[in-house]
């Protein structure tokens, strides 16, 4: 038999191929009435992996919640892991897409997200970041990204505003500090926007030394050694989770006890397996950042359905950021009645949620995609869990100053 | 800057060395004699610090303790690989070792996955935030017990290859293959005896590991790593070359966090591999080919 194509054989292939083509965009419409599909994009593997997974776990709870909040939450998860590394971030986030995500949101990581977000404009698909702080990311002029998170400079803003407010109400006031940071792209854009900033908020201490580390070190003795010898009276860390833990193990061994221990706005300091690790050594450090409000009934809704679902876990602001941006995506699909991206994308632009989980006002997107109303609060670590302490209206617990010495906890 | 600042970081540093030159002992015993390179080496490394792990966590064992039965656990796995996987693949090419013990890597690090998850798993024993005081010197004792451990454990073993019976048969494998064969030397039972060695060496090490670092599995391919450039400074196949490398390189990166950038101090380390390559490239204390 022949296998050659013939001129008929050819044009009615054609033709064919072009009806297919043609009608592809009626397909895509009628896919767009269904539910919506929100590829959820997170470090699950990896050094990242257990703040991923937390993550993850406010995403996996929220149609639930929504639901019994009353809000209709036609939603399907779709999901993908970053193995806490850029160029996955950004195949992946490619695949989710080809395999008909309609919202991405992700990734915990400043890095991935900024791989995520190129991927996510060049598509038309809407990404909502849950966690990532580079302020770069939302200054590139997308239409299709948005944050509900601070940047950097509102972090450090926040956080050293915050400072003010624990030197006042403890009474202690140090002279100096030593800033140390993890060398990444969320650490870096922390150390620039505390050295733009730091001048501008009248600060009452000097910063004598700044320190970055590898962020996948696995030991920190000479970071800790050079800062220990500065003789600073607070220590301002920025930090992952493993190497805070690694850090608060190393001052420890070298019996370094500054008055202060008190991170501008990073994690680390407030997640379950700092406080597995380090029991009573992970007790009085204090951290500035956003949190979610304990006064708000989503957030005890939230926390109730949490503590069902992952009794040993601890609930904290990845969880709550992560709830929140399917909050958003699905707010937006039922304003928009539509999975399409330029309409998802609108409804979110108009996003106006004002009772919500995280501390701060409304939540409400800028023109830049960004989420201006955020608060942070001051944690201080007590009972090896965390608690706010200061803004005072929504305060847990009393401010404890200074660090008591690693050698006297009972 | 303070100079107990300085001879406190140095001392840390030569520590600290000592546990990565056993680390990579059982890399270079093994290339010495069976001329594979073990490119699973920090996986098996991971599975014997994930077994520290568990021995803690279910009977409270000491990793100082459980090292010895993990070494054991250790030299049957290693054992086991030679004769059964490795053994068939001695005299293909090159390229088919590093992918079969690639892939055995991969396999490792998975499994490891699927078992613990992705978690950072440590060993908090009574002594694990202990110092020695030491005039003006604050020195971490997990730190001096278990360099204190990596010496006697590199002595037994020098001890063992020098004057054995079987240490001295595996040498003669070493030095001639063919000779071997010829005196009758059964010599896939001594390659096996000898990666089951080298596999001990990782046990007993990542045993100790447990207590200076958190454990994931991903942490396997960096420990590789470490291993390579340590064993190829000090020499492919040489014990004590082996040990040098582990110091050099933990000095190296603690003087250069000290005085230069913290953050980039392994550089320095791999600095050190490229002009070992350039100007010796046996290695320290390697022989020529």
């Amino acid at each position: 038999m022949s296998t050659k194509l013939t001129r008929r054989q050819f044009a009615a292939t054609a033709a064919g191929a072009a009806l297919v083509a043609g009608t592809a965009p009626f397909n895509i419409v009628k896919a767009q009435t269904g539910a919506l599909k929100i590829g959820s994009i997170h470090p699950r593997s990896g050094f990242q992996a257990q703040l991923g997974i937390a993550c993850q776990r406010g995403i996996d709870l929220a149609p639930r919640v929504l639901k019994q909040l009353g809000i209709n939450a036609n939603v399907e998860i779709m999901n993908a892991d970053t193995e806490s590394n850029v160029d996955v971030a950004r195949a992946r986030a490619e695949k989710l897409i080809n395999d008909g995500a309609n919202v991405l949101i992700g990734a915990f990581d400043s890095g991935q997200s900024a791989a995520i977000a190129q991927v996510a404009e060049q598509k038309g698909v809407p990404y909502i970041i849950n966690v990532a702080a580079a302020p770069q990311i939302t200054e590139q002029g997308y239409k299709f990204v948005f944050r509900n998170f601070p940047t950097a400079p509102m972090l450090v803003g926040d956080g050293l505003n915050l400072m003010k407010g624990v030197f006042e109400k403890s009474g202690i006031t140090p002279k100096t500090a030593v800033f140390m940071h993890v060398n990444d792209t969320f650490g870096q854009s922390m150390a620039g926007a505390i050295k733009a900033m730091a001048p501008r908020f009248n600060l009452p201490f000097q910063i004598v030394d700044t320190i970055a580390y590898d962020p996948q070190a696995k030991d920190l003795s000479v970071e800790i050694a050079k800062a220990k010898a500065t003789g600073a009276e607070m220590l301002m860390p920025v930090t992952r989770l493993n190497d805070a833990i690694l850090m608060i193990r190393e001052m420890v061994k070298q019996r370094w006890e500054p008055q202060i221990v008190m991170s501008p706005g990073a994690p680390g300091f407030y997640e379950g397996q700092f406080y597995k690790t380090l029991g009573k050594f992970s007790n009085y450090l204090l951290t500035n950042v956003p949190w979610y409000n304990p006064r708000s009934s989503i957030t005890q809704k939230l926390l109730d359905e949490f503590t069902k679902s992952y009794k040993n876990e601890l609930f904290e602001l990845n969880v709550g950021f992560s709830f929140e941006a399917v909050m958003v995506a699905v707010n937006a699909h039922n304003a928009a009645k539509s999975t399409a991206g330029a309409a998802l994308a609108d409804a979110i632009r108009k996003t106006n949620i004002t009772d919500h989980v995280m501390a701060g006002g409304a939540l409400q997107f800028n023109e830049k995609g960004q989420n201006v109303n955020i608060k942070s609060v001051t944690l201080q670590n007590l009972d090896q869990r965390p608690k706010v302490v200061l803004p005072l209206d929504i305060a847990e617990d009393n401010l404890t100053l200074p660090l008591p010495s690693w050698t006297k906890r009972s | 800057m303070p100079i107990d600042l300085i001879v406190t970081v140095a001392v840390q540093g030569i520590l600290t060395g000592l546990v990565y030159g056993l680390m990579a002992l059982g890399l270079s015993v093994i290339f010495g004699v069976v001329r594979v390179v073990n490119f699973a080496h920090g996986e098996m490394m991971t599975i014997a610090s994930y077994a520290a792990i568990v021995a803690f966590g279910a009977w409270n064992i000491d990793p100082l303790v459980s090292m010895i039965p993990i070494a054991v656990l250790l030299f049957a796995l290693g054992y086991a690989m030679q004769a059964a996987l490795i053994n068939p693949f001695i005299n293909r090419p090159e390229h088919s070792q590093f992918i079969l013990l690639a892939a055995v890597a991969i396999i490792m690090v998975n499994g490891l996955l699927m078992i613990f998850g992705p978690d950072a798993r440590n060993v908090l024993v009574d002594y694990a935030l202990d110092s020695i005081e030491v005039g003006p010197l604050l020195i971490d004792k997990v730190r001096v017990i278990t360099a204190t451990l990596a010496l006697a454990i590199t002595a037994g073993l020098f001890a063992f290859f020098k004057l054995s019976r079987i240490g001295k048969a595996i040498r003669a494998c070493a030095d001639n293959h063919m000779g071997a064969l010829v005196v009758g030397l059964n010599v896939k039972r001594l390659y096996a005896l000898t990666f089951g060695i080298g596999s001990a060496c990782v046990g007993a090490a990542g045993a100790m590991m447990t207590l200076l670092i958190d454990t994931t599995p991903n942490v396997g391919p960096v420990f590789t790593l470490q291993a390579f450039v340590i064993v190829i400074i000090g020499g492919l196949g040489s014990m004590p070359g082996a040990l040098l490398g582990g110091v050099l390189i933990g000095l190296t990166e603690a003087m250069a966090g000290l005085f230069f950038a913290p953050s980039a101090k392994t550089m320095f380390g791999v600095a050190i591999l490229i002009l070992v390559l350039l100007f010796r490239p046996q290695g320290l204390l390697g022989r020529k080919a």
